[in-house]
Parts: C-alpha cells; sequence; structure tokens
C-alpha cells in the first residue's frame, strides 16, 4: 500500500521454501497459494477494495498460530488476521506481500459458567451462539452487532464492535474479561484474567479496537449479563426526520435509558419494509425503534412515559409491539436495514460516524444537502442513543465516477462529524477505508503517538501493516493536496499489487 | 460551578523544563490517595489549579473536567442535574481530584453492577513525556478511531502522562435505593451474592462484613421494590453503609495491620484464610486485614484466578501491585517508554521498573 512503506514482505523470498516452512507443521490444506482458492479471501464486508493475499493460512490450535507468527517474524512477513470477514472498513483487506492468517477453525465455545457468569470461547466462535449458548441459564452476551448471525467473537474483540444494546450495556471493551493473544514474535501471553481488573496497565482497553494490529486472540473470556425479564419496543412514526432526531435526547433527559433507540429514515423504513414486511409505517419520514427492558412493571412504566413523551414531541403515531412476535419483527427490519437498502442500488457505501446527540438535527439536514450536492441517495439507519451514524450511500460502480463520488460524499460526512464534535468511526474500525480521514481527527503528534503504542506491541510491524493509523507524512499531503489529486482509496489496492 | 483555570500550558512548560532538566515529577492532585502505589520521588508537579467543569450538557450524559477539579465539586454538579459518575469513586479526603480518581482507577461498590471508571472514559487530553498535548477519544458515547488510549490512563497512576480533562459518560440518578440485610456465614453469602448476580435484578452493591450480607437494589421504584420481593430480609437505613464501605471509613478498615485488597472471580471460593476479611463487589473484591507474608497471600489469590494489592499499611518499599508475567513486565515497560521515554512521571510508583 503506498500510503505506509511496505519494507517487507513475501515477494522478497523463496515462496516454495516459505510454503514448505509452513507445511512443516500445518496441514497440506490449511496453506493455500492457489489464485482460485485465494479469491474467496480478497475482500471482507467493504469489498470496494480488494487484494488477492500472498497465501492464506488456517491454523487449528495455539501452538500452530504461534508458529505461523515465530516464522513470520523471523522471515519478516506481514500477517492480516481474519475471522468472519464481515467487517466494513477494510480492516481485513489482505496484503499482496502478506499472509492472511484466518482463525475459521478456531470455533469452539470451551466454557459456560454459569455461576461465574463468563463464557470462554474461541476467537472465531460467531457472536450470536455465545447467547444461544448461554440462554439455557439465562444469560446472554450483550454487544449485539447487526451482523451477529456471522461476524465472530475476534473480530468483535479487534474492532470493539458496538450494536443496538450499547447504550446500556456497553461496547466490547465493557464486556470483555480477558483475552489469549500471541503476540507477533510467536509467544503467547495473557492479558487480563477472570478477575474484575488485573494489575497494571488496562491492556485490555488497547486490545479492544486494535484492529488486528497488536496482536493475534486466540481465546476470549466474556461477560454475560442476565437475560432481562422483559423486554418491550415502541416504535415511534415522524413525518420529519429532525423532529425525531430531537426526540431521541428528551428521552435521555427524562431519566430513561433505554436498551436500545434506533432510528431509520423514511428511504430505510420503506427499504426494510420491501424487504422483511416489519410491519412499519410506510409514509413516516422516520421511525424511531425504542427498547426498554428491565423488570415487569418497571418497563411497563417506561414504555408509558416513553409513550407520551414522543407523542408530546411529534410523533404522529406510537404503537406497542403486542407480543414477541410483534418485537422480534421490528427488529428484523432495523437489523436487515442494511441489506434491504442494498436492493435499492447496484452497490451501497456504509459510513459509520458518531456525533453529539443534540447534533443530530443538522448532520441529518447537511447529509440530506450533500446527497443532493453529490446527485446520490442516501439512507440514514443508525444508532440514534449513542449518536452513532449510518448513512448509506447509494450507487452504481458500474457506472463511470460514481465510486468515486460515493467515496468523496461520505468522505466529507465523516469530516462533518469530526466537525461538530464527532468521530470518524463510531464501531466499524478505520481499517483501510478512513485512512485519510484520520488525518482529519488526529493531529501528528497523536498520530506519533498512536504509532509509539503499535511499536510497544509490534516492533517489527508486522501485524496488519497499512491500516488504521496513517503515517503523518502521508496527512501531511492529505491536508495539503486536494482530495482529487490523490489515489483514491478505491484503487489503492489495485495500485499496490 | 463553571469558574475554574486552564493551566495547559504552564504545565506543558513544566513537563518541557522538567525533560530538558532530566528532571523527575511527581503529579499530585490533592493528595488524597498518596498513600496507594510504591513511594515515587520528584518535584512535586501541583495539578489541582487546573480546574473547572469544560462542558457538561446532562441530556447528553457527558461531563468534561479538568483534571485538578475537586471530586466533590463533580458530583455536586452531576446531583444537581439528577445525574451521577456511575463508579462511585473514593475520595479518601477533602481535596480527592478528578484526575487522581482517574490514575488511581479506584471504583465503589457499584463497580461490578454498573462498572468501573475505566468503563466511563470518553476521551481525555493529556501531556506525554515529550511535552505534547495531546487529545484522544471525545465526548460521544461510541469511538473506535485509533487506539483507546484515553481509557489506558485509568489506573496508570499517573505514569504515562499528565491527564489535563478527562471526559466522563455519567448516568442518571436512580429514583430509589434500598438495602436488604440478613445474618449469614461467608459461604451462604458468597453463594447468594453470585445467584442473585445472575438474575435480572437492579442490583447496585453486594457486601458481606463477616456477619452479615447486604444487597442495595437502584433503580424505578418499581424495579426495586420488584426485586426486594424477590430478595427478602430486612430492609435497613443503609445509605450510610454503602458511603462507609466506598471511603473505607468502616471499623473494620481501622486497623494498624496491612490492608490487602483482592481482585478475584466472584465465584471463588471462601478463602484458605482465618484473617479478618470483608467481601465486597459480589465477592469479587475482597478486603483483607493480615500480617501474613505477601508470597503467601498472593499465591493463595493466584490460585483462586486473581491478583493481589497490598493497599495501605505494611511496608511501602516492598512490592505493592501483583507481579507481572515476564512478557507483560516488557510490554509495560514499552508502554512506559512510548509516553513517557525520560521516565519523568511518577517513576515507579506503579511498578518500580516502570
Amino acid at each position: 500500500m503506498p500510503t505506509n512503506d511496505p519494507v517487507k514482505g513475501a515477494g522478497k523470498i523463496d515462496t516454495p521454501a516459505l510454503v514448505k516452512a509452513l507445511r512443516q507443521f500445518l496441514p497440506n490444506a490449511a496453506v493455500i497459494t492457489e489464485t482460485e482458492a485465494l479469491r474467496p479471501y480478497e475482500c471482507d464486508g467493504l469489498s470496494a477494495y480488494r487484494q488477492i493475499p500472498w497465501a492464506v493460512v488456517l491454523p487449528e490450535t495455539v501452538e500452530q498460530v504461534c508458529q505461523v507468527m515465530s516464522l513470520c517474524h523471523h522471515w519478516q512477513i506481514p500477517v492480516v488476521a481474519r475471522g468472519a470477514a464481515t467487517g466494513l472498513s477494510g480492516g481485513a483487506l489482505p496484503l499482496a506481500d502478506g499472509l492472511l492468517l484466518s482463525l475459521a477453525k478456531f470455533n469452539r465455545i470451551l466454557n459456560i459458567d454459569p455461576i461465574a457468569r463468563t463464557a470462554r470461547v474461541e476467537p472465531g466462535v460467531r457472536n450470536l451462539a455465545i447467547s444461544q449458548a448461554a440462554n439455557p441459564y439465562g444469560l446472554y452476551y450483550a454487544p449485539d452487532p447487526s451482523s451477529q448471525i456471522a461476524c465472530t467473537i475476534g473480530g468483535n474483540v479487534a474492532e470493539n464492535s458496538g450494536g443496538v444494546h450499547c447504550l446500556k450495556y456497553g461496547l466490547t471493551v465493557h464486556n470483555v474479561l480477558e483475552l489469549k493473544v500471541v503476540t507477533p514474535d510467536g509467544h503467547l501471553t495473557t492479558i487480563g484474567g477472570p478477575a474484575l481488573d488485573s494489575p497494571g496497565y488496562d491492556l485490555l482497553a488497547i486490545m479492544n479496537g486494535s484492529e488486528g494490529m497488536l496482536g493475534i486472540l486466540v481465546e476470549v473470556l466474556v461477560k454475560l449479563l442476565p437475560c432481562p425479564e422483559r423486554a418491550q419496543v415502541l416504535l415511534a412514526a415522524f413525518d420529519d426526520v429532525e423532529r425525531a432526531a430531537a426526540a431521541v435526547g428528551e428521552i435521555i433527559a427524562a431519566g430513561i435509558i433505554p436498551a436500545g433507540l434506533e432510528m431509520m429514515d423514511g428511504l430505510a423504513v420503506r427499504a426494510a419494509e420491501d424487504f422483511v414486511h416489519a410491519g412499519y409505517p410506510t409514509e413516516a419520514a422516520a421511525i424511531l425503534l425504542c427498547e426498554i427492558d428491565g423488570t415487569n412493571e418497571e418497563v411497563s412504566d417506561h414504555i408509558r412515559r416513553a409513550r407520551d413523551l414522543l407523542l408530546k414531541k411529534g410523533a404522529t403515531e406510537v404503537r406497542t409491539a403486542q407480543d414477541d412476535d410483534e418485537r422480534i419483527r421490528f427488529w428484523k427490519g432495523r437489523k436487515s436495514a442494511f441489506p434491504a437498502v442494498g436492493r435499492l442500488a447496484p452497490d451501497y457505501y456504509c459510513m459509520d460516524g458518531t456525533v453529539p446527540r443534540k447534533r443530530l438535527p443538522e448532520v441529518l439536514t447537511r447529509i440530506g444537502a450533500l446527497s443532493r450536492e453529490y446527485d446520490l441517495p442516501v439512507a440514514n439507519v443508525f444508532h440514534a442513543g449513542d449518536g452513532n451514524l449510518h448513512p448509506l450511500i447509494l450507487y452504481d460502480a458500474n457506472r463511470p465516477g460514481e465510486l468515486r463520488r460515493a467515496e468523496d460524499f461520505g468522505a466529507d460526512i465523516l469530516e462533518l462529524c469530526v466537525r461538530v464534535g464527532g468521530t470518524i468511526t463510531g464501531e466499524h474500525g478505520v481499517g483501510h477505508e478512513k485512512i485519510h480521514q484520520m488525518c482529519v481527527q488526529f493531529s501528528a503528534a497523536e498520530l506519533e503517538q498512536f504509532h509509539r503504542v503499535k511499536a510497544a506491541f509490534d516492533p517489527s510491524l508486522l501485524l496488519n501493516p497499512g491500516k488504521a493509523i496513517p503515517q503523518p507524512k502521508h496527512c501531511a499531503e492529505y491536508r495539503t493536496l486536494a482530495r482529487d489529486t490523490l489515489v483514491p482509496p478505491g484503487e489503492r489496492s489495485k495500485a499496490a499489487g | 460551578m463553571n469558574s475554574g483555570q486552564d493551566l495547559s500550558t504552564e504545565l506543558r512548560e513544566h513537563v518541557l523544563q522538567a525533560a530538558a532538566e532530566d528532571k523527575r515529577l511527581e503529579l499530585l492532585g490533592g493528595g488524597t490517595k498518596r498513600f496507594y502505589g510504591h513511594p515515587t520521588t520528584g518535584v512535586p508537579l501541583e495539578i489541582s489549579g487546573h480546574r473547572g467543569v469544560v462542558t457538561y450538557e446532562p441530556k447528553e450524559l457527558v461531563m468534561t473536567v479538568r483534571a485538578g477539579t475537586p471530586l466533590a465539586w463533580v458530583e455536586q454538579a452531576l446531583a444537581s442535574e439528577g445525574q451521577m459518575l456511575p463508579f462511585e469513586p473514593p475520595h479518601l479526603g477533602d481535596r480527592a481530584t478528578v484526575g487522581g480518581t482517574l490514575a488511581c482507577g479506584i471504583s465503589g461498590p457499584r463497580r461490578p453492577f454498573t462498572g468501573a471508571v475505566r468503563d466511563f472514559v470518553l476521551g481525555a487530553r493529556i501531556i506525554n513525556g515529550r511535552g505534547d498535548i495531546l487529545r484522544f477519544g471525545g465526548e460521544v458515547m461510541k469511538n473506535v478511531a485509533g487506539y483507546d488510549t484515553a481509557r489506558l490512563m485509568a489506573g496508570s497512576l499517573g505514569t504515562l502522562g499528565v491527564v489535563l480533562d478527562v471526559s466522563f459518560k455519567v448516568l442518571p440518578l436512580p429514583e430509589r435505593e434500598l438495602t436488604l440485610s440478613r445474618e449469614c456465614s461467608q459461604p451462604q453469602a458468597l453463594a447468594e451474592m453470585n445467584r442473585l448476580a445472575g438474575r435480572p435484578l437492579p442490583l447496585s452493591g453486594a457486601c458481606y462484613d463477616g456477619r452479615r450480607l447486604h444487597i442495595r437494589l437502584s433503580g424505578s421504584s418499581l424495579a426495586v421494590a420488584a426485586g426486594k420481593n424477590h430478595i427478602g430480609g430486612d430492609e435497613g437505613h443503609s445509605q450510610q453503609l454503602w458511603q462507609d464501605l466506598r471511603e473505607l471509613s468502616l471499623p473494620f478498615f481501622n486497623s494498624p495491620q496491612p490492608l490487602w485488597r483482592l481482585s478475584v472471580p466472584a465465584s471463588a471460593p471462601p478463602l484458605e484464610c482465618t484473617d479478618k476479611q470483608f467481601l465486597d463487589w459480589g465477592g469479587a473484591q475482597r478486603w483483607l486485614v493480615s500480617q501474613a507474608p505477601p508470597e503467601s497471600i498472593r499465591t493463595m489469590v493466584e490460585k483462586l484466578g486473581g491478583h493481589a494489592t497490598l493497599f495501605r499499611g505494611g511496608t511501602r518499599n516492598q512490592r505493592i501491585f501483583h507481579p507481572l508475567s515476564q512478557p507483560l513486565m516488557i510490554l509495560h515497560q514499552r508502554l512506559k517508554q512510548a509516553f513517557d521515554p525520560k521516565g519523568l512521571f511518577n517513576s515507579g510508583r506503579l511498578f518500580p521498573e516502570l
């Protein structure tokens, strides 16, 4: 990748020798080098960026991961770790000169401890599978990204994933107790532990959200929470997007912390309704989904109060899910919103900025204006309670210049988020995609500090090089040159190959 | 309340000067937790003048405050809007500051149920050992741009940088709180605390004083009432109990003997030890007053999957915090180096090696 000085790589060494070395401890089928077999690994959930890796390895044991890392350290070969590759920022985008380390075979739940309320799992275990395994004990794993059917806990830790329930129950970083990590030079180490804290620096804080840059996860101990006695959801329709956004702050101000507080604009509502028949009011300009959980009586009380408040703040209609089926249907519409919107155009580009809640109305207005300027439709689906926006920009990659226009539109949205006191990414990570916008959010000194943290964990800079943190000199270019004169991110992987 | 002063520039100059002269600094807030950790040498760098609430908007559930601000100010400002710092930090004296609260990373009885200091850190501005003023995180609920360096400051005992200001997520004060108590043995208390923590109840405290189990419920009146019906026991007048436990001012903590803080899984069995104990955090934090050799205490706790801190008393030139494995110590040294290459800040306070 041109932005981050790849001085190392498998291209500098003898491929047959390296494959032979890997096959000393890995089965033949666990080392993939044929182009056709590598193709499924060329991208993650952000498929606009693709790169065939030099090779893929699929270890099955911790010992093998240690050996892979030790070998790569010895030969100075960069490594990109990959879980289910549902990530939306190109964080698992392979390197032409690097090894892709798939943790797909680490898919066992090792232990559910109902007394300690923890689950010990391998990194390739799917997010939802943890809650399913804990369910017989009346427990669940709280963070629930929309991709929870497919995404893995290892990827969740790498991205510090959120979900619709994180306003009340926190992000991945709030729900992980311990990580077993293979260091870039191939040693197994443990960060955190089964107690609530550990001596020394809070390395769990740094590992969560580190985008595969600091170590390879091989085991995760997560907290489980008791399933609430009852959960109930309200659907409020608005004939004005800004009014819906303003109502969000009012609920919080009333002292109610909803388990989930989500918003969809009219385009997203209609797409979701067509797709899964959630029963949404398709004439609405926006809807809010507000889930309250807790004890039976408490839920009834909060639902009543939230309902009154939403009506007072201009909702044209407020519906309470009549039963669990309807509640699940309401959520199904929200959770399928990305693919539903995806049906409206050949391609879509999902953004992930966060803004202070009070700035939501103006940010939505500005996004609407940008949509007209760029002549690209945008659907808004987001975690309103957290101020975490997911504008979905619709485009057609086959039309010349449209991908580029979508990327510029996206970049404008992210820079807008920073300008109003927010961030370029709430939960999807920087990855490959938002490397330019990091230059907008952070100063050169701040970026240098990130690089020094990286080097403390990975002195040879072998893990996922080129992602997440731009080089300050690259930012200097980005700030002085207009965006037009830079290699567009969409063509960077091709340029690097 | 916003009357304060911004000494960022002055503090930065002190750091640059110390770096130029290779002079060590002891970062000092109100000095209420100066006993905690290893003694450190260095010229005191007073932070307490750098004070004031920078932004506080109750609807956003976020407060940004300068490090030298008295913790009492902050709690008062929050309470006047019906909100609180959800981690119930101990003051341990009138002069406790926000910066010291963050640096020490000590959380009160509510910790297992709502979270620790680190869980509520949204952002921070710091001065590193190069004299750079750096801002990490922010004032929004979700932010994964860059490493979570702001959260790393919690519990780092001022060894990585001078924290200038910090943004905390805050929460509404519970509508109602009540405490239920009953007599039982320690094994019964542990079993009950773990059983209740696995139930959907509005718990906000669970401790055992050696004779009685105390359970605090917080939340809406309806939820608290439902919880009370589920749990049973005597309703006490125990706001004071939780306050005294938070401030470590119960008679248990008055002993002249060394006070150990043991952090173990809540479900760990009773300690193999007859010394006086006080169980907090639903069993996950066990206070121990003991003259036993530190090695025996550490070995006992390690077997349970936890770690031991010589919290107060004893000789302070022995190991205070649980020793790290060698790879972790190397990582700590490299991180220290990454933020503070000349070792200016609170040298040796967390570990003699740092």
